[in-house]
């Protein structure tokens, strides 16, 4: 097991070191020069020149690669080429919001998609069944933002359950930062919900046909006490999976939601970063993202041998 | 009978039972059905499969699939309470405390994230209030009763930790653990490998003599049947063709169908003689195959599933290799036709060593396969056509002629050639082999491989398929590589025999020589283990060469 996360963690060097020389690449190769945002449009050439030395973008691409690496291996991530201010702060500074945005909805995807997908599979082709399967291809379908403006005009507007917008940390009190992340949280788990409720049928209908199933019942077993004590555990592995991938895909769904509810978190600081050309905080923010993956994935192997004893690393 | 006290008391009395699709189809898939099994006494449903046999006992047990299939006439009466017409509450209850089952797979019918514990604890927790110390120690004790060694070590173990004969004793101790009057036993040993098998039969026998429970024991092998059965019961496509004492219908059978049944039972006495003369199609020299990593000068795990092997098959020549589960006998045979690489040695064929050339092509034109599941083995969305010409034309025949050979190769196997636009799934098993062989011989290799090819198929199909192979050897002087693990089928078709044990040959000779005078202890245990080694079942008598 040690021997295995070791060489699980050794193995994400190479793909850390690849994401960042790609990241790098893509954008220095895409179009717009961060001095000329920087200066402003009223800027001379010579003004645009001296600017474009300093921030060392007249330096060949490779030696620019090689000091961003090097720097990023000393722990020096740069400072916003915007703002000015170390990058370590930035991120530092956002990254509560997404973390709190991303728990939260990932609790809330799980506890209702879990007990969703059983009673579908048990309720296989009947009318529940039928309804939870319909309301998992609309909550797939339908965006993040309309789900989250459509949440704020119902629940914030008219009926003034919650604030429409906004963050408080946790150390403002529980209550402050619960009741703005209830709105944000719940409309970025849709997908969520509809995908894992999606995979916890499939697998569990699945399940329902191996022959343990029929011993489970010989036992004298009832169809609630097979499907809990012996089916679900037995989905386990998929479904561990898709939420491991869930955790991926938020990623992408901050950036949108916490636009859409003015929440100060990464995805804000990704969006605008973009927008500036913010090299130094767009790398540093994808680096981010790709070792938490990477993590994640680790973890998600980790839980498999949690779920299946089959299963010995 | 004329003493009532003494008399032995019904557990189970099947009466008129009829078992319908749902919604209800032309005809009830078992109709009916009428027998009783005595406390203490085991009864044997015998069938080919489809006959109806383990849809009556999954009746008996209230388990018929829901929404599928329904008792719709007749009564099942358990110590004269009729299950047919319990509510689902008292029909739990029953289950394991009054009737509980044995399934066939023990690989499968349990938990594999469970420990085998805990699923034995669970049958106590739910029919009794017992304190879990209780739980533990009645759980221990049932572990030692079905004989398995260190009993808290195999508590806390789970499945995949355990042989398939280990798995089958835990499944037998979660039925017994609460002595029910009845268990329903749905072929428990057909997964198993022989001297396995006899532990089991002798370990059910045991335990049935001290708890006097009812057996009711589903098989489709007269071998198993002979040894265990007090009586009867034939089952044909969802009919009761005949019961009796198990002497009667083994030794006289009154009805057509279980004459058939009965003489199918392939005899243990080797038919075919040695064949010397011809050239060598097959020389395997030395031959090994190692699994699992060599590195960092650990050998800890290296796996030698094949280990010096050496035989040969000569041309119109069968050589079995017999062996069970784990003996190696089908890594040898991915070998030869190099789906697997060999570690060490050599395959002659024809005089050339493919042991390590790059040249498949040219081996797999030689030696062709045909594997055991004739289900899994055709590809399900090409026709028969496609499926046999599929590989001529790899080989750059033109289409035409390829239809052409297809259909006589077809022919040559007993389908008629009209049969070519059809799907896998438009066939049934006996005849899925055949195109299984079809599909290998129409590429006119020198040898053909067989991995346990009649292992799937029923008795009476097996019989013709056995058939089929001596008709093709006779025609076309194939030489055949048999796998089984079946020392019956072995008899019947062999001309030489290898006998496998852990990755080596311990055995190899004439099939005569093997079967009837084994040399090696491992052999002559296999044989001993073969059930009903003492009756010649195609003529109804005990045999007198064993």
């Amino acid at each position: 097991m040690g021997v295995f996360i070791l060489k699980r963690l050794l193995s994400a060097v190479p793909v850390l070191f690849m994401v960042a020389v790609i990241v790098f690449l893509v954008l220095r190769l895409s179009p717009g020069d961060p001095a000329v945002m920087i200066a402003g449009p009223n800027a001379t050439p010579d003004q645009l020149a001296a600017l474009r030395d300093a921030m060392g973008l007249n330096e060949p691409l490779l030696t620019q690669l090689f000091v961003w690496l090097g720097q990023i291996l000393s722990g020096d991530f740069g400072v916003s080429l915007v703002s000015g201010q170390p990058v370590t702060h930035l991120i530092m500074d956002r990254f509560g919001p997404t973390l709190s945005l991303s728990i939260v909805t990932l609790i809330i995807a799980v506890v209702v998609a879990i007990p969703l997908g059983v009673v579908a599979a048990w309720q296989q082709g009947k009318l529940l069944d039928r309804l939870v399967m319909a309301g998992s291809v609309l909550g797939f379908s339908v965006p993040v933002f309309i789900i989250g403006y459509t949440m704020i005009l119902i629940f914030a507007r008219i009926l003034g359950w919650f604030p429409v917008q906004g963050y408080k940390p946790l150390s403002d009190g529980f209550g402050e930062f619960a009741i703005r992340l209830v709105l944000p949280a719940v409309s970025l788990s849709f997908p969520y919900i509809a995908l894992i409720a999606r995979i916890v049928r499939t697998n569990v209908i699945e399940v329902m046909n191996e022959d343990y199933i029929r011993t489970a019942r010989a036992k004298g077993l009832t169809e609630r006490g097979v499907l809990m004590g012996h089916a679900l555990g037995n989905a386990a592995v998929p479904i561990i999976t898709i939420i491991g991938v869930s955790i991926a895909m938020l990623i992408g769904g901050v950036v949108v939601t916490e636009s859409v509810f003015n929440i100060p978190g990464l995805g804000r600081l990704v969006l605008e970063a973009v927008l500036a050309r913010d090299y130094t905080v767009i790398q540093s923010v994808i680096l981010l993202f790709s070792t938490i993956y990477v993590f994640i994935n680790l973890v998600v192997d980790l839980l498999y041998s949690l779920f299946d004893p089959r299963i010995r690393y | 009978m004329t003493d009532i006290a003494s008399a032995p008391k019904v557990v189970l009395s099947v009466e008129e039972l009829r078992v319908d699709l749902v919604p209800a189809g032309e005809k009830p898939i078992v109709r009916n059905i009428n027998f009783q099994v005595m406390e203490g006494e085991t009864v044997c449903i015998v069938g080919e499969s489809g006959s109806g046999k383990s849809v009556t006992s999954m009746a008996v047990m209230g388990l018929l699939p829901k929404g599928s299939l329904a008792v719709t006439g007749g009564r099942i009466l358990l110590d004269g309470e009729d299950i047919t017409r319990v509510s689902a509450t008292r029909m739990r209850e029953l289950r394991a405390a009054g009737v509980a089952m044995v399934f066939q797979e023990p690989m499968t019918a349990l938990n594999p994230v469970q420990r085998v514990g805990e699923q034995i604890d669970e049958v106590l927790r739910l029919h009794r209030k017992w304190s879990s110390a209780e739980r533990k120690k009645s759980v221990l004790d049932m572990l030692e009763r079905v004989h398995l060694p260190d009993v808290q070590r195999i508590y806390r173990s789970y499945p995949h930790q355990l042989s398939g004969g280990q798995r089958q004793r835990i499944v037998i101790a979660m039925a017994l653990i609460l002595r029910p009057r009845l268990l329903l036993a749905d072929e428990p040993t057909t997964a198993l490998d022989v001297t396995t098998q006899k532990q089991i039969l002798r370990l059910i026998r045991e335990l049935q003599d001290e708890e006097r429970t009812a057996v009711v024991f589903v098989t489709h092998d007269f071998g198993v049947v002979s040894e265990i059965a007090d009586r009867i019961v034939v089952m044909n496509r969802g009919e009761l063709v005949e019961t009796g004492s198990c002497d009667k219908i083994l030794s006289d059978p009154a009805d057509d169908y279980t004459r058939m049944l009965v003489s199918s039972v392939p005899s243990l006495i080797p038919r075919c003689g040695p064949i010397e003369k011809t050239p060598k199609v097959l020389d395997v020299v030395g031959l090994s195959k190692t699994y699992g990593k060599k590195g960092f000068g650990k050998s800890g795990n290296l796996v030698h599933a094949a280990n010096g092997v050496n035989f040969t098959v000569r041309k119109g020549e069968i050589t079995g290799i017999i062996g069970e589960s784990g003996s190696g006998k089908s890594t040898v045979a991915r070998c030869v036709i190099r789906l697997t690489d060999p570690s060490e040695g050599a395959v002659l064929v024809n005089g050339n060593d493919i042991a390590s050339t790059n040249n498949l092509k040219a081996v797999r034109k030689k030696v062709q396969y045909i594997f055991q599941d004739p289900y899994r083995s055709l590809n399900p969305r090409r026709t028969i056509a496609q499926s046999l010409m599929e590989g001529l034309v790899n080989y750059g025949m033109a289409d035409a002629e390829a239809y052409a050979k297809a259909a006589e190769t077809l022919e040559l196997v007993g389908l008629p050639a009209g049969v070519m636009g059809r799907y896998p799934h438009q066939f049934s098993g006996g005849q899925r082999q055949r195109i299984a062989i079809a599909r290998a011989l129409v590429m006119k290799p020198d040898l053909l491989i067989a991995d346990e090819a009649v292992s799937a198929l029923d008795v009476s199909v097996q019989a013709q398929v056995l058939d089929l192979f001596e008709t093709i050897r006779k025609r076309t002087g194939i030489a055949v590589l048999f796998i089984t693990h079946d020392l019956r089928v072995a008899a019947q078709i062999c001309n030489s025999i290898v006998v496998m044990q852990r990755g080596q040959v311990v055995e190899a000779g004439t099939a005569a020589d093997v079967l009837s005078a084994p040399q090696h202890p491992y052999t002559q245990t296999l044989i001993a283990a073969a059930p009903a080694p003492g009756w010649d079942f195609q003529n109804f008598r005990p045999s007198r060469a064993v």
